[in-house]
């Protein structure tokens, strides 16, 4: 977490509570001018000296997702209470091209961070997500978070990314065209209903004077990418994210998910017109990027969250993934069996299937295969160009 | 009024509100703001918007949100049937076509849905526009253009602006992202499901006539199943439910007559694999953990 630096000369609550919201913004959390404004308001209808009330209302006002709440009482404290500076070091290496955060004038703050000058090497660990959530350590796991965000602007030759991005684009098109078996009454179409035509005509004394027509209604096929971007997976992960572009960009109804130890749904980060802002919101979303695994828990929380409404008896889930995965094989089986009963096709493209004498003996893998539609490998793009007959006919 | 005293009148009329909650619902009503609440299903979301229109004693005006819900069924729609057969009667009274459009386009053949009815109450009341989530994005579009402006504009009569403001609660469930722009027009509070002790004082709430002891026991198997690798967690309402089942049939003790009770696990366990999930000797086992 970044602290904010009071300013010197702070003059009332309307100062310190624009602060507050640019406290907010340098957090990720969307708070503003009308926010402020709001704030103020509330204010009055407050007790405004009760820290406990006014973070109450600050919370409802400021804190607009499930997400933002649960990191809001950490800001809060931040700012308002003065905790959290101790914590405050200057993240080294890790934030390059970012203006170094700024100096509190605490003296605590000072000397900590100078301590920290040696050991500002963040430990790699995995389970960072649960430790946000709770109690303690709080401070210590969100500024892991943040030196893990992984800026993804910074990608592989724009070309290859391009490429990949058509090859997506095309496969979701072949995908998506599919007619229903059945033919229904239209205005335009191949055959004729000669069953209206015949009972129009009665009016008519018998004259076939409107000619009506029948055709297979579309039944089109809808995508749900979930892509695994955890440490095993860095490398390929940027080339397939802009596969993951290029499907979304095909269908307006494509889901796209990322997941580490966290699931992240990035549809509507991907459909940004905006590239750089895009960019901006994805490496927001991927904090934990490059992260330990957690496939299992992972489509879990999928199936609970999302595949209720996203996921049914049109739809195929794709999933991009090495199935290394930290957790037990069992939560795969489960999920997958579970995600299964929604009537969807699953694909699992692994891109270590490419590699000579690949066998899915991780154990995630292998529990993951009796449910599957189709595995395949991803590990160029003519092994995902190559996918697109396979899938069209799925 | 603060919000201490609101989340007072609240507990009065049986609903117990977390001070986050109550926070949030005084914020709104006091600066006017619509109030977003997320949670799971059967968490008291919906409750609370009837509570609230119970304690200002006013109307409750609810839309329910489902895909493909459009203008014409949430703010307004002529009513074509009556138009047509006035028209029809008109012929025959050689009405001239000017006055027949100005007759058929007016108030009394206008059929009110609910954000139009909300603006237009001389009372302010309670405006629920229930799982917004569920109607598409083109919706939102227009809610926040009513929302913002409390206005809404039929070409045909002008702008109807708002006589009174209703206090509006819009929940959601996760169906899909809400976008930012809706968020930051409203106040946020999550719903979660209730600690044991919340839960207790809803229990009691609700059905007063229930044994201290029983009571214990329910609240404490329930928060256990919530715990539980289940498909669909039973909430507050399922709670209240097993809760009623269980003094229906005379149950003063769950460890007493463990099928009976495993029979009454219909209230909470709302699927096959859930139910599966519970056997009699799991049940049991929670059953002795929550005594």
């Amino acid at each position: 977490m970044r602290a904010t630096r009071f300013p010197a000369r702070a003059v009332g609550v309307a100062d310190r509570m624009a602060g507050f919201m640019a406290h907010l913004r340098l957090n990720g959390l969307p708070a503003g001018l009308p926010e402020a404004e709001t704030a103020l308001r509330a204010l009055e209808r407050i007790a405004p000296t009760d820290p406990g009330e006014v973070r109450l209302a600050l919370k409802a006002i400021c804190a607009n997702d499930a997400d933002r709440r649960a990191r809001f009482d950490e800001l809060f404290d931040a700012y308002w209470l003065d905790a959290g500076r101790i914590r405050q070091r200057p993240a080294q290496g890790a934030d390059r091209g970012r203006p170094a955060p700024r100096q509190t004038s605490n003296l605590a703050a000072a000397t900590a961070s100078a301590d920290g000058r040696g050991t500002a090497d963040a430990p790699e660990t995995s389970g960072d997500g649960e430790a946000d959530m709770s109690g303690e350590g709080r401070l210590v796991a969100s500024r892991l978070a943040n030196l893990r965000k992984t800026d993804l602007r910074a990608l592989a030759t724009p070309e290859e990314l391009a490429a990949a991005e058509t090859i997506a684009y095309r496969l979701a098109r072949a995908m998506h065209d599919r007619r229903s078996r059945r033919r229904k009454a239209a205005r335009r179409g191949a055959q004729l209903d000669l069953r209206r035509i015949a009972r129009h005509s009665v009016a008519r004394g018998g004259e076939p004077l409107i000619l009506l027509r029948r055709r297979r209604p579309e039944r089109p096929v809808h995508i749900v990418a979930l892509l695994d971007v955890s440490g095993s997976m860095t490398v390929y992960a940027r080339v397939l994210l802009s596969f993951v572009r290029g499907l979304t960009s095909a269908d307006s109804r494509t889901d796209a998910y990322l997941f580490h130890t966290r699931l992240v749904r990035i549809s509507d980060a991907l459909r940004d017109h905006d590239t750089l802002r895009a960019a901006g919101r994805m490496s927001m979303m991927a904090e934990g990027f490059g992260g330990g695994t957690r496939i299992g828990a992972n489509l879990k929380a999928f199936n609970e969250q999302y595949a209720r409404h996203g996921v049914g008896g049109r739809t195929v889930v794709l999933i991009l993934s090495d199935g290394y995965d930290t957790d037990p094989p069992e939560l795969i089986d489960a999920a997958l069996c579970r995600l299964k009963k929604r009537g969807c096709r699953i694909v699992w493209l692994n891109p270590l299937k490419g590699w000579k004498d690949y066998a899915p003996v991780a154990r995630g893998m292998a529990a993951a295969l009796p449910h599957l539609d189709l595995f395949a490998p991803a590990a160029t793009l003519d092994d995902l160009a190559a996918l697109e007959p396979v899938l069209a006919g799925l | 009024m603060d919000w201490k005293t609101l989340q007072a009148d609240l507990f009065d009329r049986g609903y117990v509100a977390g001070d986050e909650l109550a926070m949030a619902l005084h914020l709104s009503v006091a600066l006017g703001k619509p109030l977003l609440l997320e949670g799971a299903a059967g968490t008291g979301k919906t409750q609370i918007a009837k509570t609230l229109a119970e304690l200002f004693d006013t109307r409750l005006i609810r839309l329910q949100c489902y895909e493909g819900l459009d203008a014409s069924a949430a703010i307004y729609e002529w009513n074509y049937q009556r138009q047509l057969l006035s028209i029809r009667a008109a012929a025959e009274s050689h009405e001239t076509g000017s006055d027949i459009e100005e007759r058929i386009f007016s108030e009394k053949f206008l059929l009110q849905r609910p954000l139009l009815e909300a603006i237009r109450q001389d009372r302010p009341p309670v405006l629920l526009i229930d799982e917004i989530d569920r109607a598409d994005e083109e919706f939102e579009a227009y809610l926040l253009e009513v929302l913002s402006d409390f206005q809404v504009s039929i070409p045909e009569l002008g702008t109807i602006t708002a006589k009174t403001r209703p206090y509006v609660i819009l929940t959601a469930n996760g169906a899909r992202d809400l976008s930012d722009a809706l968020r930051r027009r409203c106040l946020y509070a999550f719903v979660d499901y209730p600690d044991r002790v919340t839960e207790l004082a809803i229990l009691a709430k609700r059905n007063p006539g229930l044994d201290a002891r029983l009571a214990e026991q329910i609240v404490g198997v329930v928060q256990a199943l919530r715990k539980e690798d289940l498909e669909k967690k039973p909430g507050v309402a399922e709670m209240l439910d097993w809760a009623a089942a269980l003094a229906g049939l005379g149950v003063n003790d769950l460890a007493d007559d463990p099928k009976q009770v495993q029979a009454t696990l219909v209230c909470l366990l709302k699927t096959q694999a859930d139910r599966a999930a519970v056997p009699i000797e799991v049940q049991q086992r929670l059953v002795g953990k929550a005594a």
